[in-house]
């Protein structure tokens, strides 16, 4: 089996700091892996260095077994960033930040029928109907979808997230989850960034725990720590329970048109 | 003003040729305004304008050493050399050191207009040769110049408008575009270099000390009521060449300078729309998130007296 990310000996060194010491990590085709970490274990550092957004000290990355760099394939690489504050500089549809999603090293315009990728794009996180809505008018949730949405509309093999779900309202959470359900049945590869597992603890298998660093963990998922996920702890929510997400009965992804 | 006034300005060359000219600019430099102001380098013009003008000197300069006629033959071309340079340059500071990349400008800048000064002197000249740049002289546009500012401005509409989705991303959020494999510092200096065509090509409209102002000001009123990136592009061009036109068809009867006065125009109508705006909104309010669920739940919809009720009662 290919490996989809592959990192060996990686080393970044940011403002004279050491931030990554030498990290080495093999995410396969197909997976689904967790970084974990505390603030300032160095996880997003890890995603944004695998993508070549802050420069490698030491060390090599390969995506797609090519290394970082114009050979690879971008069009099969999806990157979620953290979300980038949108309430200034010139205003932007989200069908418009979308699409811009479409572009990649071997495609400097966007093709003809861009639109409907982006409202198919949209509705896979459940905004379809927020195409032509200024991004600055919606809410941190939603925004943050968008980023999702620009990520999936080229159809990635690999999806890299940063902190997908930190600071999103609840059913953002959950219509995130219920599509990264989909994408994963149908074998898209995910390294995703998380403070705590939360509504993807189900998809899951691997997590990679990182320490100042370096990865300190690689296997099983760790069990939430007793004070959150223990028998004695209730969750006491002001509105009922939100349907989980019907895993078997998911609809055909529509992207694939 | 009747329709003889009018036809006799059309059928004036000079005119003919300013307003080509002041068209032109005012298509062109709300395009790469857009890209400015999403990239907050709204300041960005009025920088490489200082540095057009020791261009403009430098080609003084030159011709007067190979002893050329007239004597400001290679000013155009020394201000598109220059501003390009300088552009470029201020783009490879902005990438390498972000934080000693505000100094880095500020000297660019200031080197730049005291470059012009020292140099046209050299030239032979005096500063007031430079006043015509500053604040533009559109009235001595000849054919050549016309032919260059056609050429330039189709340049900068080529590139700003057939790849604005690139420089969308890019200027949007250069990360994404990064970890997307696109040439990011290809498309960054293409930006730059599209703000120094235009710089150099409006400095004959509006001068180098007011380029910015149409770069900037059409963008900053078409922000106003857009939503979309693409409409605040389109709708700034619109109103580029609307106070281009206007302002310069004031200043054929009266006898008030064209750059500023199409500058003031721009700023007028920014004033009158950020005024007007708030009485043509359609709906006054409206929740932005209606399919949100209301999680909160407030102690007076349950029927129990609110805490700051039973503060009053006691």
């Amino acid at each position: 089996m290919t490996a989809a990310v592959r990192a060996e000996g990686l080393v970044v060194t940011l403002g004279g700091t050491r931030i990554l010491r030498g990290i080495d990590l093999e995410v396969a085709d197909g997976e689904v892996v967790a970084l974990l970490g505390a603030n300032g274990s160095g996880k997003s550092t890890l995603v944004r260095a695998l993508v070549g957004v802050v420069p490698i000290t030491a060390g090599r990355v390969e995506l797609f077994e090519r290394p970082l760099g114009r050979t690879v394939e971008w069009r099969r690489i999806g990157y979620v960033p953290q979300r980038v504050s949108a309430g200034s500089g010139v205003p932007a549809t989200a069908g418009e930040v979308v699409a811009s999603g479409l572009l990649t090293n071997r495609r400097l315009r966007l093709p003809r029928r861009y639109a409907a990728a982006a409202c198919a794009a949209l509705d896979l996180v459940g905004l379809a109907d927020q195409a032509n809505r200024a991004v600055r008018e919606l809410s941190g949730g939603q925004q943050q979808r968008v980023l999702i949405a620009r990520a999936l509309i080229r159809k990635p093999d690999l999806l890299l997230l940063d902190e997908p779900v930190a600071g999103v309202d609840l059913p953002s959470q959950q219509a995130f989850a219920q599509a990264l359900t989909r994408l994963t049945e149908q074998g898209t590869t995910v390294l995703v960034v998380l403070h705590e597992l939360g509504a993807l603890a189900p998809l899951v298998r691997r997590a990679v725990v990182l320490r100042h660093g370096a990865v300190v963990h690689d296997g099983a998922p760790p069990v939430a720590s007793p004070e959150h996920g223990g028998d004695r702890h209730d969750h006491v929510h002001p509105h009922p329970t939100a349907e989980p997400p019907q895993v078997g009965t998911a609809p055909e992804m529509r992207l694939n048109t | 003003m009747s329709i003889n006034d009018l036809t006799s300005m059309l059928t004036d060359p000079l005119m003919q040729r300013a307003l080509i000219a002041a068209i032109l600019v005012g298509l062109a430099a709300p395009v790469v305004g857009t890209y400015l102001v999403q990239r907050r380098l709204s300041l960005l013009g009025d920088g490489i304008g200082h540095i057009a003008l020791t261009g403009v000197a430098l080609g003084w300069l030159i011709a007067n050493v190979m002893a050329l006629t007239p004597n400001d033959v290679l000013a155009l071309p020394g201000a598109v050399v220059a501003a390009v340079v300088g552009a470029v340059a201020i783009e490879l500071v902005r990438e390498h050191g972000k934080t000693s990349g505000d100094v880095a400008l500020a000297l660019l800048f200031y080197g730049g207009i005291a470059g012009g000064v020292l140099l046209i002197k050299a030239a032979g000249g005096t500063s007031a040769n430079l006043v015509g740049y500053l604040f533009g002289s559109i009235s001595t546009v000849t054919s050549t110049d016309v032919v260059m500012t056609v050429v330039l401005a189709a340049l900068i509409l080529v590139v700003g408008v057939g790849l604005r989705t690139a420089l969308f991303a890019v200027s949007h959020d250069e990360e994404f575009a990064i970890a997307s494999g696109l040439p990011v510092r290809t498309l960054n200096v293409a930006i730059a270099v599209i703000a120094a065509l235009t710089v150099t090509v409006a400095m004959r409209v509006v001068g180098v000390l007011l380029v910015s102002a149409l770069m900037i000001v059409p963008v900053a009123i078409a922000q106003l009521t857009a939503r979309s990136f693409r409409g605040t592009m389109r709708l700034a061009m619109a109103i580029g060449v609307v106070v281009c036109i206007v302002g310069l068809t004031f200043t054929y009867f009266q006898d008030y300078s064209p750059g500023a006065t199409i500058v003031v125009l721009a700023i007028a109508l920014y004033a009158v729309v950020a005024v007007a705006r708030p009485l043509f909104a359609r709906r006054p309010w409206h929740d932005p998130h209606p399919d949100v669920a209301d999680d909160v739940e407030l102690a007076r919809e349950r029927g129990e007296a609110a805490p700051e009720d039973q503060e009053a009662r006691r």
